[in-house]
């Protein structure tokens, strides 16, 4: 029973991004999922800094200081790809053009409110960046995060502790230990890794959970610090 | 008289900046940043700006030196976090001692508000922000069953720009992501300035240009410009 790392994170979640979606994904563990996507799914993955259709990292013969995504990261294009201004890069995002955003978080609430953008550090100015643009207006808003916080804190919650990035956005999230559905009011839990009970997952929990009838096993195959 | 918007040096293209400025520069994930105008800014000396950037600082980027040099009174952002990784930052010494107004937005709301300044459109409603910290007390109205806050347009009186090529009409195309915020900038301050990489004398070929002339003041050829 080894939670699973931030690769296998990023792969789980990309089990489900589908065929002909156009799919944003933050930085940090979401845009790992890129690499994940299964073959024969055309995807095009937007970037808020004008880009549809990222393809993979520039290798350094390939890069180009101009070609980057939102994180600063140089990368490529992929065959069909196009490239607007900032305004109408947000147009599609606000104005729906997005099926899936996934992201990075802090809490989730079971109503779906969503907080990612701001950890309350002493001194530390304000960075919001896209966040809550994606957030309040991609099709459906999936997380990837740890289960717990690194003080065992519950992630899940009844209501959000932290400052809110979007309210009831949330419909799924990928976790080292499970898969969560949010549904209006709760959260079902769709798989769970192979040998946690459900009790210690809840446990783990801030808020109630439910469990899927056909609740299943949280599986990845062996994939970066640990192969 | 022919026109021609091509100007020697950025210095001279910026030497009429009034103190109390409001100013765009453009910029973001690393690319499109003017940094030869930022740095030409930073020599001319304009006190009591309010600059209009999606970072405050960033670290392609030489905005942080404005803030340093004392010159801004209020930054207008949707990042607020210094490049500083190793304690405070100019800018977040200068915020917590309050001395630098801070407006941290969304960037999709700061992009829309931007462009429609430029566009003549003096609010919108979003509903992005709405029930968070940074949208409080501003107006919120139901469309379709859900809420909507007010945000207000942003104009200026400089855009500190940066293209790819420019003719000496003011006609301006960019390279692969360095458009970003300045096509809606060009387009909302009183004199745009651009920083480009070729400013040719001959038309650009008409299907190639991404901002037309009509929102470009003054151009700056700076070949590959500067990076810190």
């Amino acid at each position: 029973m080894t939670p699973l790392n931030r690769f296998q994170m990023a792969w789980r979640a990309a089990q489900d991004i589908q065929d002909g979606m156009v799919v944003n994904l933050g930085i940090g563990i979401p845009v790992l999922a890129g690499d994940y996507v299964p073959d024969g799914r055309d995807v095009f993955i937007q970037s808020e800094n004008g880009i549809l259709g990222c393809g993979p990292l520039a290798t350094p013969e390939l890069a180009h200081p101009d070609l980057v995504d939102a994180g600063s990261r140089r990368i490529t294009l992929r065959p069909g790809a196009s490239i607007v201004d900032s305004a109408s890069s947000f147009a599609m995002i606000r104005g729906g053009h997005i099926d899936v955003t996934v992201l990075g978080a802090f809490e989730v609430a079971a109503n779906g409110d969503l907080a990612n953008w701001d950890m309350r550090v002493p001194n530390k100015g304000p960075l919001v960046g896209g966040a809550m643009d994606l957030a309040a207006c991609a099709r459906e808003v999936w997380v990837i995060m740890e289960y717990n916080t690194r003080q065992g804190g519950a992630r899940l919650r009844e209501v959000c502790s932290l400052p809110l990035t979007a309210v009831r956005c949330v419909t799924r999230i990928y976790t080292d230990l499970a898969v969560v559905d949010v549904t209006t009011d709760r959260f079902v839990v769709r798989e769970i890794l192979d040998g946690m009970s459900r009790d210690e997952l809840q446990a783990r929990s801030g808020a109630k959970l439910a469990f899927a009838p056909d609740c299943g096993t949280l599986r990845a195959p062996p994939l970066g610090e640990t192969t | 008289m022919p026109i021609d918007k091509r100007v020697a040096t950025a210095a001279d293209a910026l030497q009429d900046t009034p103190n109390g400025a409001v100013v765009f520069i453009s910029g973001f994930g690393g690319a499109g940043f003017p940094n030869v105008l930022i740095r030409a800014l930073r020599d001319c000396g304009p006190r009591e700006l309010t600059i209009v950037v999606n970072s405050a600082t960033h670290r392609f980027s030489y905005t942080h030196e404005l803030i340093a040099a004392g010159m801004v009174r209020k930054v207008i952002c949707s990042a607020a976090r210094g490049h500083d990784k190793s304690g405070l930052s100019p800018f977040e010494l200068l915020h917590k001692e309050g001395k630098i107004e801070l407006e941290c937005i969304p960037q999709g709301t700061f992009a829309e508000r931007i462009r429609a300044g430029g566009a003549g459109i003096p609010a919108f409603y979003t509903p992005v922000g709405f029930g968070t910290n940074l949208t409080k007390g501003k107006e919120v109205r139901v469309f379709n069953g859900r809420e909507h806050v007010m945000e207000e347009a942003i104009n200026g009186d400089v855009a500190l720009i940066r293209a790819d090529r420019a003719d000496r009409y003011g006609n301006l195309t960019f390279r692969y992501a360095q458009a970003n915020f300045s096509p809606a900038m060009a387009t909302a301050a009183r004199c745009t300035i651009a920083e480009v990489r070729e400013a040719q004398y001959d038309p650009l070929p008409q299907p190639e240009i991404q901002v037309p002339s009509v929102f470009v003041k003054r151009v700056v050829a700076a070949g590959e410009g500067i990076r810190p």
